[in-house]
C-alpha cells in the first residue's frame, strides 16, 4: 500500500468517543467478515500456543533429557529424537495457523478497504450539494486517502498483533507461574515499572504527535495554496516573501517532527534495556534460588523462565508500540463516521417521470421510449393517478432563498416561463443569477414560496426524475476522466457514436475534436487540462445537447467562447431547444439579446423584465448595462 | 539523484554520521548480554558460585546501560537527521519552485508539485531515518550474533549459516514478485483516488445529470481492481512469515538434537546452548529486518526520484548580468516575434507578430478561442521567453530588465483567478505590499469590487 501519508490528521483534536468509535469500527469489519475474524482468533491461537509449547520444550530438554542422560553410562537418545518430533509436530501447525490466519486477513484487510471506499463514495454521492459547499475538497479526499490508511494500518497490522500479544501474555504469564512464582512476581515488577515508562513517554510524544499533524496540515495547506496560486505569485514578484514565510512554518513543522519522533524512537530501547536488566534481575534472583534449593527452582526451569522473560517483553513492547497507530486509526475512523453520518439529500418526491403516448384523447403510460414524457403524479389522498405531460413550465412564486436561514440572498422572486420560451438573466456579478438556476434543480431547497414545474410543486417530484428533465450547462466547466466520445455520452449513456458526433457538431465542437491527437478517442485528464477553456465548454454544451432535455438550462454556458463561435453554437441550440424552455444566464448581453424575455436582477430582487427592446426603451438598469457594455460587444 | 538529495543533508551531518555510530554500538553491548548470560549459568549457578553471578549480573546491567544510552543517543540524532533532512528538501524545492518560469511550472502539475512537497518528501524521511537506524544496525546485528555462535561453537553455528543462506534465497524471490505487483497497484491506488476527487469537484455535474448510481458503479469496479491487484501482491508478502517460523523453528529443533548430544559429549555447556539459541533469533530477525528495509527502501525510490526531478529543474528564465531596474516608458514593441510552448518549432502558437503601442494608449486585442491572445499578453511581462525575434518594452528588450522590476511595473489580471487566504485588505496588497487601506479602498472602487466587499461579514 502506499507509503504513510501524513495528510491533514487530528487537528489537534482529541477523539470525543474513542471506546464508541472502536465499537462501531469493529462492528463494521464484523459486519462483513465476523467468520474470518473467528477463525482467525482461533488459528492466531493455535500459532501462539505452538510457540509457547516450543519455549516448554527448552525446559524439558535440560531437566528431562539432557540431565539424565548426564548421569546414565550409556546415554539412550531414543527418547529425546521422539521429543523433538512431537514438538516438530505442533511447530508445523503452528507455522500452517500463522500462515492461515495471515492469508486470511488479507482478505479481510483488503475487503474492509474496498468495502469502506464504495461505502463512503455511494453516501457521498447522496450528498447535497450544501456538504460541498462547507467541506474543503481537501478535507473531503483526505478522508479518502490518509484516514482510510490509518483504518488499513489497524485492521491489517494493530488489531492481529494485539490480540496475539495479548495471548502470548497471558500463556507465557500462566507456564512462568508454573514454572516459578518468587521469579514471575519479580518479572511483573519490572514490567510494571516498564509500562509506567512506557505510558509517560506515550503520552509526550502523542502530545507532540498532534502538534506535529497541526504543522503539517499548515505546511500541506500553504503548498497547496502556493501551488495553485503559483503563476500569481509570479506575476507579483511575491517569491521572496513566500520563501520567507514558508521557512517560518516549515521550521516550526520541522522541530515538532524531530521531538515526536525522538520520542517514539527512544521507546523501543528504553523498553529493550529495561527487558535486559528484568532478565538479569530474574537470572540473578533464580541462580540464587536454585542455587540455595529453597523453592525447588531447577536449572531447566531456570532457563526456561528466562527465555519466557524474555518472550514476555517482546509482545509488551509490540504493544506499546502499536498504541499510536491505533490512536491514528480511531482519529480516521471517527472522521470516515462522521462523514458515513452526514445526512443525504432529502428526497420526498413521489411524481415521477415516465414515457407516454396518447390514446384516444388520454395519456397512457408506456414502457418503451416514446419521444413523449410525463409526470405519474399518484395523489396522496385517494391513489388516483394523473398524468400531466412534461412541458417546461417554470413557475417561481415569492420564492425566498439563503444559503443560510440568517441570510437571505434572494427575495421575492416571481418568475412565468412558458414552453419554448428563452428567459434570460442578466445583473451584475453577484446578484443572484446561477442561484436562481439552481433552485429549479433543487440543489438547493428554497425557504419561502413556491417553485412549480408543469404545475406541480417541485417538492413533490422525485430529484433524479426532475433533474433527469432538466439540461444544465454549469458555469464551472468540469471533464471527466475518459475519452471525449465517453464525455459527451455522459450526458446520455446509451447513445450511439453517430448520436455523440451529432451532439458535438451541433456545439459546434467536432471541428476541434477531429484535430486532436486522436479525435474522439482522445483520452482527456485532469478535467481537460490539455484543453482551452473555450473547447471545455463546447464539449460540456455538447453533453447536454445530447441528452436532449425538455428545459435547459445553460448558465455562463459561453462565456469564453469567442462571439462568432457563440453565434453558431447558439443557433444551433435554438433549433434543437425549438418548442422548448430554456434559461440563459451571461454576461455578455449580446448572448442574451434575443430571448423572449430577460429578467435583471440586482442584490437577489427582479429589478426589469422585459424583451431587449421594452427593456432599452424603460431606459433602466438594462439598458445602463448594455449601453455601458456596448463597446465589449 | 542520490548526489542531489544528498546535497540537503547540510547542517545534520554530524547526527547523520552519529546515528549509525551509536546504533552500532548498541548491537555490540545487546550481543554481549547472552555471552554474559552463558556466563551466569555455566559458571555461577553450576559451579554455585553466588559471587560470579554478582559480578557477571553487574557487567550484563552495565551493558544494558550502556545499550539504551546508545539507543536514546541513535534515536535523538536519527529523528533529528531524517526530520531536518525533510525540512531542508521541502524548503530546497519550494525555494527552487519560487524560481520557475511559467513554462517550468507548466511542465509539472499542480498535484503533481503539492505532492512532490508533502507525501514523497515524507516517504523520504522515513527512509532516511530506518536507512541510518536500521541500515547499518540490523547486518552489524546480523554478523555480531554469527561471529558470537561461531565464537561459542562453530560446528552448531554452521547450522544458522545454511539456514540463513537459504532463507534469504527464498525472501528474495517472495520480495521480487511481491514488488511487481505492488507496482502494478500504486498507479491503479492513484487513478482511484483521482476520480474520487473528480467527483467531488464536479459534485454538480453528476447530480444535474443524476449519475451518482452510475458513477457509484464506476468506482465500485475501480475499488474491485485493487482488492484484486492488493490481495495478489499481499499473498506473497503473507509467506515471509510462516517461511520465518519455519526457518526459526527448524534451527531451534536441530540445535537441540544436536546440542543435546554434545552436551552428553561434553563438547558444549548448557549455558552455551541458551546462548546459541538467544543467537538464532538476533540472526534471523536482523535478516527479516534487512528484506523489510530492501522494500521500504525500492518503494521510496520513486519519491526520490520525484524530489530530485523538481530540485535539479533550472529554470529557463534567467536574469541578465547587468540588469535594468526602471522601466521608462510604457511603449511596447513585438519585432518578428515567434512563440512556441515546446522546444518545436514547427507547434508555434504566435508567428511573425510585429506590433508597436505607445504609452497611455489602451489596446484590446480579439481573436477566436484558443488564437493565442494570452499567450501574446504573456510575453510582455516575459512570463515566457520568445523563441524568436523580441519584446520591446519601454524601448529595451525584456530580456534586458530585472525580472522582479519588470513584472512590477506591468500589472497582469490572469483568466484564471486565484485568491490567497488572508483578509481582502491581505489579498489586495498582494500588488503594493505597503498600500495603505484608503489606497485599497481607492482601487476597489475603480475596480467595482467596492460593493460586494462591503456586503460581506
Amino acid at each position: 500500500m502506499p507509503g504513510p501519508m501524513h495528510g491533514r490528521m487530528p487537528k489537534g483534536k482529541k477523539i470525543e468517543n474513542p471506546g464508541l468509535v472502536f465499537k462501531r469500527l469493529m462492528g463494521y469489519v464484523a459486519k462483513s467478515y465476523a467468520p474470518h475474524l473467528v477463525i482467525v482468533a482461533v488459528l492466531i491461537l493455535i500459532s501462539v500456543l505452538a510457540n509457547v509449547q516450543g519455549t516448554m520444550f527448552i525446559q524439558r530438554l535440560i531437566d528431562d533429557y539432557i540431565m539424565p542422560m548426564l548421569s546414565a553410562d550409556a546415554p539412550d537418545f531414543h527418547p529425546l529424537a521422539m521429543a523433538i518430533l512431537r514438538v516438530a509436530v505442533f511447530y508445523a501447525v503452528g507455522v500452517a495457523a500463522a500462515y492461515a490466519y495471515n492469508r486470511i486477513m488479507i482478505n479481510v484487510t483488503q475487503g474492509v478497504l474496498r468495502n469502506l471506499r464504495n461505502d463512503l463514495f455511494s453516501h457521498m454521492e447522496t450528498l447535497p450539494i450544501k456538504y460541498f459547499d462547507t467541506h474543503s475538497h481537501g478535507d473531503i479526499m483526505s478522508v479518502y486517502t490518509n484516514d482510510t490508511d490509518t483504518i488499513r494500518q489497524m485492521v491489517s497490522q494493530s488489531m492481529p498483533q494485539v490480540f496475539n500479544s495479548a495471548i502470548t501474555i497471558i500463556s507465557v504469564f500462566i507456564s512462568m507461574i508454573i514454572l516459578s512464582v518468587p521469579l514471575t512476581l519479580v518479572t511483573l515488577v519490572m514490567i510494571a515499572v516498564m509500562l509506567v515508562i512506557t505510558k509517560k513517554t506515550a503520552g509526550l510524544s502523542g502530545r507532540y504527535f498532534l502538534q506535529q499533524q497541526k504543522d503539517l496540515g499548515k505546511v500541506n495547506g500553504f503548498i497547496e495554496e502556493m501551488m495553485e496560486g503559483q503563476k500569481v505569485v509570479k506575476v507579483f514578484c511575491h517569491e521572496e516573501e513566500n520563501i520567507k514565510q514558508f521557512k517560518e512554518i516549515n521550521d516550526n513543522l520541522y522541530h515538532s517532527a524531530d521531538r515526536a519522533n525522538y520520542l517514539v524512537n527512544i521507546v523501543g530501547p528504553v523498553n529493550m534495556q529495561l527487558g535486559n536488566v528484568s532478565y538479569v534481575v530474574c537470572a540473578i534472583v533464580g541462580g540464587a534460588l536454585a542455587l540455595s534449593g529453597i523453592s525447588g527452582l531447577t536449572l531447566g526451569e531456570l532457563a526456561s523462565f528466562l527465555t519466557f522473560n524474555k518472550s514476555f517483553n517482546g509482545p509488551i513492547n509490540q504493544v506499546s508500540q502499536q498504541f499510536n497507530s491505533i490512536v491514528m486509526a480511531m482519529a480516521g475512523a471517527e472522521r470516515i463516521f462522521k462523514m458515513m453520518d452526514e445526512v443525504p439529500e432529502t428526497d420526498e418526491g413521489y411524481v415521477t417521470l415516465v414515457n407516454v403516448k396518447e390514446e384516444g384523447g388520454r395519456l397512457v403510460e408506456s414502457a418503451e421510449r416514446t419521444g413523449r414524457w410525463a409526470w405519474r403524479h399518484e395523489h396522496q389522498a385517494n391513489h388516483a393517478v394523473d398524468y400531466v405531460e412534461l412541458k417546461g413550465d417554470v413557475v417561481f412564486d415569492g420564492v425566498d432563498f439563503g444559503y443560510n436561514d440568517d441570510k437571505i440572498v434572494l427575495h421575492d422572486v416571481k418568475l412565468y416561463a412558458q414552453p419554448g420560451q428563452k428567459i434570460a438573466f442578466v445583473g451584475s456579478t453577484g446578484a443572484g443569477k446561477t442561484t436562481i438556476t439552481n433552485l429549479i434543480n433543487r440543489f438547493y431547497d428554497i425557504q419561502d414560496g413556491k417553485i412549480r414545474y408543469d404545475g406541480i410543486n417541485v417538492n413533490k417530484i422525485k430529484k433524479a426524475e426532475l433533474r433527469r428533465s432538466l439540461g444544465i450547462v454549469l458555469q464551472d466547466t468540469h471533464l471527466f476522466t475518459g475519452t471525449v466520445m465517453d464525455n459527451i455520452r455522459y450526458g446520455k449513456l446509451d447513445a450511439t457514436d453517430e448520436e455523440v458526433i451529432a451532439a458535438a457538431k451541433l456545439a459546434n465542437a467536432d471541428g476541434f475534436i477531429r484535430h486532436l491527437p486522436d479525435g474522439y478517442d482522445t483520452v482527456l485528464t485532469g478535467d481537460g487540462a490539455n484543453l482551452s477553456q473555450g473547447q471545455r465548454q463546447l464539449l460540456a454544451i455538447a453533453r447536454a445537447a445530447i441528452a436532449d432535455p425538455p428545459v435547459l438550462i445553460l448558465d455562463e454556458a459561453t462565456s469564453s467562447i469567442d462571439t462568432r463561435t457563440e453565434r453558431i453554437v447558439q443557433d444551433g441550440m435554438d433549433k434543437l431547444m425549438n418548442g422548448r424552455t430554456t434559461f440563459v444566464i451571461a454576461h455578455r448581453l449580446s448572448t442574451v439579446k434575443n430571448s423572449d424575455c430577460i429578467m435583471v436582477l440586482e442584490q437577489g430582487r427582479i429589478i426589469e423584465r422585459g424583451t431587449h427592446d421594452q427593456l432599452i426603451d424603460e431606459k433602466g438598469k438594462y439598458y445602463q448595462l448594455y449601453t455601458g457594455n456596448a463597446i465589449a460587444t | 539523484m542520490i548526489k542531489t538529495l544528498a546535497a540537503q543533508i547540510k547542517e545534520f551531518k554530524k547526527e547523520s554520521v552519529l546515528t549509525p555510530i551509536f546504533m552500532v554500538l548498541e548491537v555490540v553491548f545487546e550481543t554481549l548480554i547472552p555471552l554474559m548470560m552463558a556466563s551466569i549459568i555455566d559458571d555461577g549457578v553450576e559451579a554455585g558460585n553466588m559471587r560470579h553471578i554478582y559480578m557477571v549480573g553487574g557487567c550484563m546491567i552495565a551493558a544494558a546501560l550502556g545499550g539504551l544510552f546508545c539507543g536514546i543517543m541513535g534515536g535523538k540524532f536519527g529523528a533529528r537527521a531524517s526530520t531536518g533532512f525533510a525540512r531542508n528538501l521541502r524548503q530546497a524545492m519550494f525555494d527552487n519552485i519560487q524560481s520557475f518560469s511559467f513554462s517550468n511550472l507548466d511542465k509539472f502539475s499542480t498535484a503533481g508539485l503539492v505532492t512532490r512537497l508533502t507525501t514523497d518528501v515524507t516517504n523520504v524521511q522515513m527512509a532516511y531515518q530506518m536507512l541510518l537506524r536500521i541500515c547499518f544496525r540490523a547486518p552489524v546485528s546480523m554478523i555480531c550474533a554469527m561471529s558470537m555462535a561461531y565464537f561459542i561453537n562453530a560446528r552448531l553455528a554452521s547450522v544458522y549459516m545454511v539456514a540463513l543462506v537459504l532463507l534469504a534465497i527464498v525472501l528474495f524471490f517472495i520480495i521480487r514478485r511481491a514488488m511487481k505487483y505492488f507496482q502494478l497497484a500504486f498507479p491503479k491506488y492513484d487513478e482511484l483516488n483521482a476520480s474520487v476527487q473528480e467527483n467531488v469537484s464536479a459534485i454538480r455535474v453528476v447530480k444535474a445529470y443524476v449519475r451518482e448510481d452510475y458513477e457509484t458503479s464506476k468506482l465500485k469496479k475501480a475499488s474491485q481492481a485493487i482488492y484484486d491487484i492488493f490481495l495478489k501482491a499481499e499473498k506473497n508478502v503473507v509467506l515471509n512469515m510462516p517461511v520465518m517460523q519455519f526457518t526459526v523453528y527448524t534451527c531451534i529443533l536441530l540445535i537441540s538434537w544436536l546440542g543435546a548430544k554434545m552436551i552428553v559429549h561434553s563438547e558444549l555447556t548448557t549455558g552455551e546452548l541458551m546462548s546459541l539459541m538467544t543467537y538464532c533469533m538476533n540472526i534471523l530477525m536482523s535478516l527479516m529486518m534487512v528484506a523489510m528495509i530492501f522494500v521500504m527502501m525500492s518503494m521510496s525510490i520513486a519519491s526520490a526520484r520525484r524530489i530530485s526531478e523538481v530540485l535539479e529543474e533550472k529554470s529557463d528564465l534567467t536574469n541578465p548580468d547587468n540588469p535594468i531596474y526602471d522601466v521608462p516608458n510604457g511603449d511596447i514593441e513585438f519585432r518578428n516575434v515567434d512563440f512556441s510552448y515546446y522546444k518545436d518549432e514547427s507547434k508555434a502558437v504566435l508567428r511573425d507578430i510585429n506590433l508597436k503601442i505607445k504609452a497611455g494608449e489602451t489596446v484590446g486585442i480579439l481573436g477566436g478561442t484558443g488564437s493565442s491572445k494570452t499567450s501574446l499578453v504573456n510575453l510582455i511581462s516575459r512570463l515566457y521567453d520568445v523563441t524568436k525575434g523580441s519584446v520591446l518594452v519601454g524601448g529595451h528588450d525584456v530580456r534586458e530588465y530585472d525580472m522582479d522590476s519588470l513584472r512590477n511595473q506591468v500589472a497582469v489580471v490572469l483568466q484564471k483567478n486565484v485568491l490567497f487566504s488572508g483578509t481582502v485588505l491581505d489579498n489586495l496588497r498582494w500588488g503594493d505590499a505597503n498600500a495603505t487601506e484608503e489606497e485599497c479602498r481607492r482601487v476597489c472602487r475603480l475596480a467595482c469590487a467596492d460593493e460586494f466587499i462591503e456586503q460581506m461579514p
